[in-house]
């Protein structure tokens, strides 16, 4: 299988997913420019973190009319596995493919920290290769990261099992010190109805190496490859 | 003399993008909680929100304006917006 990681301009984290998925994953992963609606025959895309065009006007609000968006959107509807990473996150949720939006953090600063999660659905295409009951850890590092639905798309979230992530402490515990933005429910990451499309605002790109701190984030890239390699028809 | 001078002024329209009420704005309250460090304890709420001034082509309708901001200069989940242009 293939992936691929768009780039756009104000991208920053490009280069962590792409290292993470040819040195770590040892897998073949190109670069799809945000100008080109050429997806390359990838299997599975990623947006990557950044400020991508800027995050002018709202974070992912420019990005949503990028050529290669159009594509990403139709391969989302077919079925195809992406997975968008805090900036990609926001994207994601600008283009409608995951319901919701981004406001500032609570407390208004620029958060950059390692933070624990809980993974509550193991079903999706970056996620069944997660330890059941385990606690990840890896950093977020974001302005916009304090995820907001009105209450009636949180509880339908909820009720289906589309929280995907949620911040937590060490142990496990759902704490307002463990919440780094003021995200409702402590909602950390989402996937679609489907659950082929993922967005979570923390890095699995930047949890890949020990001399990183974590290696907790390889196992959403592995997951990908079983999920695609071992039941290639079902996504 | 008079509608020259009225083509040089090309038609403006401005759109005003607030949060939804319900919707956190953190900015807003640091900004009254400055108000009342510097003794403007009178101010009790504030709500951030954003303009847009527009210049716009003779013939451009209301419901394009409409557009852009549905599109575009609005998230409709969180924030709703206002025009007022010339009709």
């Amino acid at each position: 299988m293939k992936f691929g990681v768009v780039v756009f301009p104000g991208s920053n984290c490009d280069f962590d997913a792409y290292a993470a998925i040819r040195d770590i994953l040892r897998q073949p992963v190109v670069y799809l420019w945000h100008a080109d609606a050429d997806l390359k025959g990838a299997d599975c895309i990623i947006l990557p973190g950044g400020f991508s065009y800027g995050d002018y006007l709202r974070a992912g609000a420019i990005a949503r009319f990028a050529p290669v968006i159009g594509k990403v959107t139709e391969f989302a509807r077919e079925g195809g596995a992406v997975l968008g990473i805090c900036n990609g996150f926001q994207i994601l949720l600008e283009v409608g493919l995951l319901p919701g939006a981004m406001l500032k953090n609570r407390h208004l600063r620029f958060v950059h920290r390692d933070v624990y999660l809980s993974c509550e659905n193991f079903n999706t295409p970056f996620t069944t290769g997660i330890d059941q009951g385990s606690v990840l850890r890896m950093p977020v590092s974001h302005g916009e990261g304090n995820y907001f639905a009105p209450p009636d798309v949180v509880e339908r979230l909820e009720a289906e099992g589309r929280v995907v992530f949620r911040y937590v402490d060490a142990e496990g515990r759902r704490t307002p010190e463990a919440n780094p933005n003021g995200s409702v429910h402590d909602i950390a990451g989402i996937c679609s109805e489907a659950g082929n499309v993922v967005g979570l605002m923390p890095h699995p790109d930047r949890a890949v190496e020990e001399v990183l701190g974590s290696t907790d984030g390889i196992a959403m890239f592995a997951s990908a490859v079983a999920a695609l390699e071992g039941a290639p028809c079902e996504a | 003399m008079a509608t020259s001078m009225k083509s040089s002024t090309p038609p403006r329209a401005v759109v005003t993008v607030r949060y939804k009420s319900g919707v956190l704005d953190p900015q807003g309250a640091t900004i009254q909680r400055a108000l009342t460090d510097l003794g403007m304890d009178g101010i009790t709420e504030v709500r951030t929100g954003r303009t847009f001034e527009l210049e716009l082509s003779p013939d451009t309708t209301r419901e394009t304006v409409e557009q852009a901001c549905r599109a575009l200069l609005a998230n409709p989940i969180i924030e709703t917006y206002q025009i007022e242009m010339p009709e």
